[in-house]
């Protein structure tokens, strides 16, 4: 309350107006909204650790440099990622809760793409530490724990006992699927930061990469190479593959493998899927595949049995193979228990074919560790490793397809991240520490209303007679326009995308609006905690506290 | 295979439907959005935790500022608005303000538009306010003259469906079966009667005066979008704003925008524009849903769901008014403003 008496007041007049300003009515309040970013769903799920959300934000306004820049945080190949990855991200996305999931791998695909053709390039390798990494093996895990320890700085050396980088995403990964231009582009740029690459360099000594060559750490991530075997009687059997060597010799061989007229792939797996797949292309017959189980428990990915079948391979389901004469395969018929389990059923048919390729998984060739003291091998043939992804060997790390986990390159590629945290802790002697996980994102706290409807963008897909006949890409790109509309349907779940909603909705001025980029403040003084703020807000990013006192 | 050619895009994540969108084109963002917004009503005003009133009167009044230039008076009839804005000697107005009674509002604001014409100050702008009581009952005749007469004034009517400031006494804008403090929810036929309603913004257009309007703050571009048309017009102009009550209503402080949103969705708040007593514009229902949605909400309806026994005649009769709406004024149906 002001009084002016120097001022003339009009007649009956005793007290000049004031503000309200001098009522301070945030003292009505019980609880107060404070800003809280949330973690998305798709971040939370995602194998890489990647910032999804992130990302997109930046792609929503058209800034793709600044979008790839922040997802090569966290991944150094967006371009190959966005093209094998199996998106777990768009599994758990809130937005299929509304109508289909955002394409978050079309998005990081054309992410990476730009990049490729632009020629960005992630910032130089800071000043050398002294310190120096050896990486045994150059598959996705290996050339991410590379790439992310070269940022810090470290020296970094990969040796790969094969012809070619890549691991699996060029020899388990058909080329329909992931070109190899691609690939070799997103593999250069990180050897580009200046780490080294000996090829046809199998490591057989670990100890002495430390102590006779010095090495600070060693990383080693061999992939699973060798093809799991099964007993088959056979009289006079035809040929029989395995399938890594089908699909390695894809890559390496002068001339493809000859697999006759008829195939049949045994297995349920993607790499069943994509053998199947390759042996079409290369202008088989009959491509089959026989699976012991149905389709609901298959391991491969719904969608690659159905681009399979698209293609014309044919898969009987509920099959196994009893025996092999020359070129007829008895196989018997399954049917499902209770427990989910195949059980015999004694009925049987036949089946003809020229070629068994078997794609029944692959194991670990962990004979180089064995005499290394402290490694531990699990009973199912992979390394122990801690939860810095240390073995018993001090600074001997391990990652990938050889240490017990899901066996995916993405997987593979946050192995790699996270292995680069842990080693680089390991140099400084202090544990690391990640950054704080914040409370999930959860769809119940989008206010949903204040989003446009939009249906999911689709990529286009290859005719169907040129995926039989040739090893193009199947999937294409999103256009420019496709891309953006696309990462726009990102909810932002939990992470404030400026809306202005919190300013605008509040009854008492209560927030101030800070400008583009800075997001906003309470002004507790005012903040009577009605919560019509965090009701309102579309992401979920206000949360309501209790006033304590 | 692929498409490279430059396509618009003319998705922006959530449109119009927040209050900005860094998105959207500057020209296209609300006032509301603006850093430099008038604040005609300041911070310190005692309305209630989640008042509707309070953020529709700034909603409308600074939109009225920005298409005034800044060079507008208030008129205030008596009731919530006055009183919680200006307790003796403090005021939350930022700009000229005037209060004199409950019923004279429309005939004061036509008094201080005929005194800046005497003075040739035709930047000047006038816009008058009041709650439902001061605008259905208590000012009505006012009005209405101020409408015959097609005197330079915007009305803006803040709708709370009853006497509020007082404590909750029944108006003429009460809707049926709702409790107040006099319309109790005893008896075989529990809180407000069935009557044969009186609705505002249809007797204004009755009036055929220039622009007639209803909005919520609900829909901030909706609600802008109609006072700065009515702003660009000259003449009687009224326009009829839903702003729920949380104390009246009987709802969560935090739910004051949803239930406006409910009764817009439900077709028991139409929104439409009318000029010269003619419908021009009706905004589409966007998500349909039933009146329960909305009524379930207010604890002024709560006598209509008590576990013993759901009233279904009278949910059933408050549908029905819904369903008139939807019909009389066409409100399903895609359609977008032209």
């Amino acid at each position: 309350m002001t009084v002016n008496l120097t001022k003339q007041l009009p007649f009956a007049i005793t007290l000049d107006p004031g503000t309200s300003l001098a009522n301070h009515t945030g003292s009505w309040r019980t609880a107060k909204p404070v800003y809280s970013d949330g973690l998305p769903p798709c971040n939370a799920t995602c194998p890489a650790g990647e910032n999804i959300q992130g990302w997109l934000y930046h792609a929503e306004e058209g800034d793709y440099r600044k979008a790839w820049k922040l997802l090569m945080e966290d991944n150094p190949m967006p371009a190959v990622m966005g093209r094998i990855c199996y998106h777990p991200c768009e599994g758990a996305c809130n937005r299929a809760e509304l109508d289909k999931p955002v394409a978050i791998h079309a998005v990081e695909r054309f992410l990476g793409d730009q990049a490729l053709k632009n020629g960005w390039m992630p910032d130089p390798a800071p000043r050398s530490t002294g310190k120096r990494v050896l990486v045994v093996g150059a598959g996705p895990s290996g050339l991410s724990v590379a790439y992310h320890l070269r940022r810090r700085g470290h020296a970094v050396t990969i040796r790969e006992a094969g012809p070619m980088a890549g691991g699996m995403m060029r020899f388990g990964i058909p080329k329909y699927r992931l070109p190899r231009d691609v690939l070799d582009k997103e593999i250069q740029r990180i050897l580009a930061l200046g780490v080294e690459l000996e090829l046809n360099c199998k490591v057989e000594d670990i100890p002495a990469a430390f102590e006779t060559e010095g090495f600070d750490a060693v990383f080693i991530a061999v992939g699973a190479h060798l093809a799991k075997r099964i007993d088959i009687p056979a009289h006079a059997a035809g040929k029989i593959f395995d399938a890594a060597t089908v699909l390695h010799d894809m890559e390496t061989g002068t001339e493809p493998p000859r697999l006759g007229r008829r195939v049949i792939v045994y297995g349920g797996g993607n790499t069943a899927m994509d053998v199947a797949r390759t042996a079409k292309r290369l202008g088989v017959d009959e491509a089959m595949i026989v699976y012991r189980r149905s389709r609901n428990e298959m391991p491969a990915h719904d969608f690659e049995a159905t681009e399979a079948e698209d293609e014309g391979v044919l898969i009987h389901w509920l099959r196994t193979i009893k025996q092999i004469d020359d070129t007829t395969f008895t196989v018997e018929k399954m049917e499902i228990d209770a427990n989910g389990r195949p059980q015999p059923t004694g009925e049987f048919e036949t089946l003809e074919a020229d070629t068994l390729i078997l794609a029944l998984g692959q194991d670990v060739d962990t004979s180089f560790l064995e005499e290394v003291p402290g490694v531990v091998i699990t009973p199912d043939g992979v390394v122990d490793v801690d939860d810095r992804m240390m073995t018993g060997y001090p600074g001997l790390f391990a990652g990938g397809d050889m240490v017990p986990s899901e066996r995916t390159v993405t997987v593979a590629v946050g192995h790699g991240k996270k292995a680069a945290h842990h080693i680089d802790a390991w140099f400084r002697g202090k544990p690391y520490e990640g950054p704080k996980k914040n409370r999930l994102a959860t769809f119940e706290n989008l206010n949903t209303w204040y989003y446009d409807d939009a249906p999911q963008s689709i990529q286009p897909e290859l005719d169907i007679i040129r995926r039989q006949t040739s090893f193009e890409e199947v999937v294409g790109d999103l256009s420019e326009g496709n891309a953006l509309f696309e990462a726009r349907r990102c909810l932002s779940c939990g992470n404030c995308f400026e809306c202005d909603n919190c300013y605008g909705v509040c009854p008492d001025n209560a927030v101030r609006k800070l400008g583009p980029g800075k997001r906003f403040e309470f002004v507790y003084d005012f903040c009577k905690g009605c919560g019509l703020c965090a009701a309102e807000c579309p992401c979920g990013a206000i949360e309501m506290v209790p006033e304590t006192t | 295979m692929t498409d490279t050619t430059p396509q618009t895009i003319k998705f922006y994540q959530t449109g119009t439907h927040t209050v900005g969108n860094r998105l959207l084109d500057e020209t296209r963002r609300t006032v509301q959005a603006s850093m430099d917004r008038s604040n005609a009503i300041t911070s310190g005003h005692r309305a209630c935790q989640g008042c509707g009133e309070a953020l529709g009167a700034r909603y409308a009044l600074d939109a009225a500022m920005r298409a005034a230039g800044g060079q507008l008076v208030a008129v205030n009839a008596t009731g919530c608005l006055e009183v919680f804005t200006t307790p003796y000697p403090e005021t939350s107005w930022q700009l000229p303000w005037l209060h004199s009674l409950f019923g004279n509002a429309p005939a004061v604001a036509t008094g201080v538009a005929a005194a800046f014409r005497v003075k040739g100050r035709k930047d000047v702008r006038v816009v008058a306010q009041g709650g439902d009581g001061g605008t259905t009952d208590i000012g009505f005749g006012c009005l209405s003259g101020m409408f015959e007469r097609n005197d330079d004034v915007l009305y803006i009517c803040y709708d709370n469906e009853a006497y509020m400031n007082t404590g909750v006494q029944r108006s003429s804008a009460t809707p049926p079966a709702a409790r107040t403090a006099t319309t109790q929810a005893i008896g075989p036929a529990p809180g407000n009667v069935f009557g044969t309603g009186k609705n505002m913004p249809l007797i204004a257009m009755a009036h055929n005066i220039p622009y007639v309007a209803t909005a919520t703050v609900a829909d901030l571009h909706d609600l802008e979008f109609k006072v700065t048309k009515a702003m660009s017009l000259s003449g009687a102009r009224y326009i009829h704003i839903m702003v729920p009550c949380p104390l009246g209503w009987g709802t969560a402080s935090d739910a004051t925008i949803n239930v406006a949103r409910l009764a817009v969705e439900s077709g028991l708040f139409p929104l439409f524009e009318a000029e010269h007593g003619e419908i021009t514009n009706v905004r589409k229902i966007r998500t349909q849903v039933k009146v329960e949605a909305y009524l379930k909400l207010q604890r002024r309806f709560a006598h209509l769901f008590s576990k013993d026994a759901i009233d279904v005649d009278t949910i059933d009769a408050i549908q029905r008014m819904a369903d008139h709406n939807i019909r009389r004024f066409g409100l399903l149906g895609d359609g977008e403003r032209t």
